[in-house]
């Protein structure tokens, strides 16, 4: 039997303290996945009074089961190493809040970060280290059919399909990595890739063809999930030639990318055309003050280990700002 | 063989030091038919065997049937938490808090008795204002990494409201109830049979749910 225990969980739990609204921090950080936490890190070595909210600890990184590319580990399943970046910030005294998300922030001399809950605290210095959501697909029966057969997260429900029909829609590593675990799961795996080849790395790619019941549909796009109460059939079509096929499916696993999370700062921070934020080599964004790390920027690659560099810049930046401004 | 190997049991060791009081286990099982049981079975001995504050007391589903009705268990395996003074807590475990489970079992261990962090004063307050009957399942995968995070909440929900009764159901051992509430997503939230939530959500999105009903 597996035992996948956080111990830092339990340990964290004593070293952390609840925000409060009559304290002006030097750093709130939004966010709470390796960008968040690694600001977090730089932040409380520089002794400033730093203030940590997120969703959820981890954030993406937490709904990875193996990264093999962050070094100091070959293998590491996403979880541990969430565990292991939050046991690393909790050593500090940091002000923290979980299961929470921020509504939007306002600019000033002394910034202002507006909670969902209505609750406001405010900071010299912001953050944003929101990360990103996993993209929909849009399509006719995805919003009726989530949690009945539609789903986003391989390593959570891919026991739920065992001997059954499964479509992955994508061809990137998260959809091919999805499609190896279902492939060992799932009587028959057929992924669905608009393009005309995989994105996914070749190894990804190589390990997959080495399953037998795993079909791969290219230059198709997943056109509707039908089913009544249940997913039944994934409608995709082919690109060029618009016809169309209905796949018999138990399940489809929706991975075509994510959105950032960047509405909190909609109208205040420049973004690029797909939401995410502009940031400079300094982590700074177009208010001064203001930092930006991870899977929200428009930094031309998400990955673990480059969120990390890019929130260490931006903590480091937010000090230099903090300890040479003379208003402070 | 032990469950838990020298590196796991050291760390239980050190999170279960932080109990305050006693905890009393009131542990479900049946011998014949039940696959899960050995195991669970297994599994609750050896956490009880780390800290002497956890009392484990064991009953069996069919000979037993006066005590599974008093703690209304009509499915196996079962853990049951009582407080220090064995009160009901209505906290259940249905299925083998393994995977990642371990960690909202031992949340609610901790919490039970008596080691909880606080809520805020208005979270409370609403808790606290709930005046129905109100029954929480929380189906799970033991692989999921965002179930416990539901399990913890409802169960947190359970301790401050006697009227709440929060339920951790392992949903690949209880496949009828899964069919019947249409599982195929976890962590899936099913309050009084009927409201649903998906996913990780947090404690106000439970609030208003059952504030509704």
């Amino acid at each position: 039997m597996d035992f996948n225990l956080s111990s830092s969980l339990f340990t964290g739990e004593q070293q952390f303290n609840a925000f409060e609204s009559s304290k002006i921090y030097d750093v709130i950080i939004i966010g709470g996945g390796p960008a968040g936490l690694t600001a977090a890190v730089y932040s409380l070595r520089k002794g400033m009074v730093t203030g940590l909210i997120t969703r959820q600890v981890g954030g993406q990184m937490a709904e990875t089961a193996g990264i093999e590319n962050y070094l100091g580990y070959r293998y590491i399943n996403g979880v541990e190493l969430a565990d292991k970046f939050h046991d690393q910030v909790m050593q500090f005294g940091i002000d923290f809040e979980n299961n929470t998300n921020v509504k939007t922030i306002k600019d000033g001399l002394i910034k202002e970060v507006i909670l969902e809950d209505g609750r406001v605290f405010k900071t010299r210095t912001i953050i944003v280290a929101s990360g990103k959501l996993p993209r929909k697909l849009n399509v006719p029966g995805e919003k009726e059919l989530t949690g009945h057969g539609v789903a986003y997260c391989a390593i959570c429900d891919a026991p739920f399909y065992k001997d059954k029909k499964v479509v992955v829609a994508g061809g990137g590593n998260s959809g091919i990595g999805a499609a190896i675990d279902l492939a060992r799961i799932a009587t028959h795996v057929t992924v669905v890739q608009r393009r005309d080849r995989l994105k996914a790395d070749k190894i990804l790619v190589d390990k997959l063809k080495h399953y037998e019941n795993v079909e791969i549909l290219l230059g198709h796009a997943v056109k509707e999930v039908t089913g009544a109460g249940h997913v039944e059939a994934v409608i995709a079509e082919n690109r060029e030639t618009g016809e169309r096929i209905s796949i018999p499916a138990d399940g489809i696993f929706v991975e075509v990318g994510s959105i950032p999370n960047s509405d909190l700062a909609k109208g205040l921070l420049d973004m690029n055309e797909t939401g995410e934020i502009i940031i400079d080599e300094f982590g700074r964004t177009n208010k001064e003050g203001i930092y930006a790390a991870g899977d929200v920027t428009d930094v031309p690659y998400k990955q673990i280990i480059i969120a990390c560099g890019d929130a260490a810049k931006a903590a480091l930046s937010a000090t230099d700002y903090i300890l040479s401004n003379p208003n402070f | 063989m032990a469950l838990f190997d020298d590196n796991i049991r050291k760390q239980l060791a050190q999170i279960l030091d932080g109990l305050k009081d006693d905890v009393h286990i009131v542990f479900f099982t049946q011998e014949i038919e039940c696959e899960s049981c050995h195991d669970a079975h297994q599994f609750i001995d050896e956490i009880c065997a780390i800290n002497p504050k956890l009392k484990m007391t064991r009953y069996n589903l069919v000979t037993d049937a006066e005590k599974a009705a008093e703690y209304k268990i009509e499915m196996v395996p079962a853990v049951v938490m009582l407080d220090k003074d064995g009160n009901d807590t209505n906290i259940r475990f249905f299925g083998i808090p393994g995977g990642y489970e371990i960690n909202s079992f031992l949340g609610a261990l901790l919490e039970v008795s008596g080691e909880r962090q606080e809520l805020p004063e208005d979270i409370l307050k609403r808790i606290q204002k709930i005046d129905k009957d109100i029954h929480i399942q929380v189906f799970v995968t033991l692989s999921c990494p965002h179930c416990p995070g539901a399990v913890i909440t409802a169960h947190r929900l359970a301790l401050e409201n006697k009227k709440i009764k929060a339920d951790m159901i392992e949903a690949n051992t209880f496949v009828p109830l899964s069919i019947k509430y249409n599982v195929s997503g976890v962590p899936k939230i099913v309050i009084n049979g009927e409201h649903e939530l998906l996913g990780d959500q947090p404690i106000t999105a439970f609030l208003d749910v059952i504030e509704k009903i």
